[in-house]
């Protein structure tokens, strides 16, 4: 397996800061209680507090959220460079995993 | 079982085999993937090119925020423009998967070596230009952008689909605020006219060249970036346009403008390329002020960029300061 990669998980680049010094954050949206925070994309900040509140203006100007989480994008470990990565080839051969796998005669309720 | 399917429906080969068949599939490309540099340099010209167009976008109608004609309107066009300074910042973080720096692409922009789209380019003399940019240019804008989302470079379509929900809403307002003028004066009415006179033309030429003239379509379409040749495209405007000028009460400035029975849809004149080629070359109405005004905006907000990071630089040494007080 590749090495798991800290950096822009975005990019993989390391090279996550813009010229003029503010750091890339990526931002999550929780849409309604009950969901997950989902990625929604990412936005340039100087600190964390600025990315939460340019957050809320550019992710959630109609209504899209009840909950933010901004995380500065050096700071999140990805698996793979490439999303094919043989890092998840152990879940790839066992079918026996998935309920479908076993015949289980029609007649068998709620099963 | 969708990952079961693509690992066999995309056999490990070699990088370009493996690019063919994801685009093939109409999977998507994503930041970390292997790409073709052509693909990556063509999406780069194009979304920055986008991104810089939502930016300048802001700037013919941000003419008439200070002087709408009642509160309600001018909430809407605030909104609005706060909804073109959003779509050209997703559009700039999408640019920047692909390995550029937003502050890159800014300079590119006000020293003219990057474009943005030509519309902009002409002036609002009248209220009721924002109305007919709200009907016409932001309609052409959908018809661009729709098949954008489903384009083959992910965090581009992602943008995308946020885009076209938001532009919804740009067009409605527009359209709403000239039937309004139209239930208006006689004058109210003329003032619609003239501004449709003057965005129409304009407003076909955003879908670009005729496709004799478009030679990098083809391989656009084929890398699935592009769905729709420009003149099809523009057809698609047209058919679209023309009942709902007909329900304003506005004639729309083309004397070829028919319908044609047999293919079922509208016939129209070719627009002047002459014109639109000038704009591009920076001779149209309004190229300098744009980009006189958007290098002043950057110019005149360094001082900010540069004391938000002095003070988050101050509050991070003054709470790592405070940390080794507690620690002792």
């Amino acid at each position: 397996m590749t090495e798991p990669h800290t950096g822009s998980a975005q990019t993989g680049s390391a090279h996550s800061g813009s010229k003029a010094g503010w750091p890339l954050y990526e931002v999550f949206v929780r849409p309604r209680r009950g969901l997950n925070h989902v990625h929604v994309g990412s936005l340039h900040a100087a600190d964390d507090r600025m990315a939460l509140l340019a957050a809320r203006d550019l992710y959630t100007r109609r209504n899209e959220g009840v909950s933010l989480w901004v995380v500065r994008s050096d700071a999140i470990t990805a698996s793979t460079p490439d999303e094919r990565d043989p890092f998840f080839e152990p879940s790839g051969d066992k079918v026996y995993r998935h309920p479908t796998f076993y015949d289980i005669p029609e007649d068998v309720p709620h099963i | 079982m969708v990952t079961a399917e693509v690992a066999e429906a995309i056999p490990a080969q070699t990088p370009e085999d493996r690019f063919e068949a994801v685009v093939a599939a109409e999977q998507r490309i994503e930041p970390r993937d292997w790409m073709p540099d052509a693909y990556r340099a063509t999406l780069i010209r194009q979304i920055a090119q986008h991104a810089h167009s939502e930016i300048i976008g802001m700037q013919p109608e941000g003419n008439w925020l200070t002087r709408a004609p009642s509160l309600r309107r001018k909430a809407i066009l605030l909104a609005k423009a706060q909804d073109e300074a959003g779509h050209g910042l997703y559009l700039y973080a999408a640019a920047e998967t692909l390995g550029v720096d937003r502050a890159e692409l800014t300079e590119k922009l006000i020293s003219g070596r990057q474009k943005y789209s030509s519309i902009f380019n002409y002036p609002t003399l009248t209220f009721a230009d924002v109305g007919v940019i709200g009907w016409l240019v932001d309609g052409a804008a959908i018809c661009n952008q729709v098949p954008l989302c489903r384009c083959s470079y992910g965090p581009y379509a992602r943008a995308m689909v946020r885009i076209c929900k938001e532009e919804s809403f740009h067009q409605r307002q527009g359209y709403e605020l000239l039937m309004t003028l139209m239930r208006g004066t006689e004058a109210q009415r003329r003032m619609v006219q003239d501004a449709v006179d003057r965005w129409w033309w304009p407003s076909l030429m955003m879908f670009g060249p005729s496709d004799a003239d478009s030679p990098n379509s083809a391989r656009s379409m084929a890398w699935r970036i592009k769905r729709h040749s420009n003149d099809e495209l523009r057809r698609r405007f047209v058919d679209m346009t023309v009942p709902q000028a007909e329900h304003l009460g506005v004639t729309l400035p083309d004397p070829e403008l028919r319908w044609n029975e047999e293919r079922g849809g509208w016939d129209f004149g070719e627009p002047d390329w002459s014109e639109l080629n000038r704009v591009i070359r920076g001779q149209g109405p309004c190229n300098a002020q744009r980009i006189d005004r958007r290098r002043a905006a950057h110019e005149d907000g360094a001082w900010v960029r540069e004391a938000a990071v002095a003070y988050a630089a101050k509050r991070a040494a003054e709470q790592s300061h405070t940390e080794e007080e507690n620690g002792k």
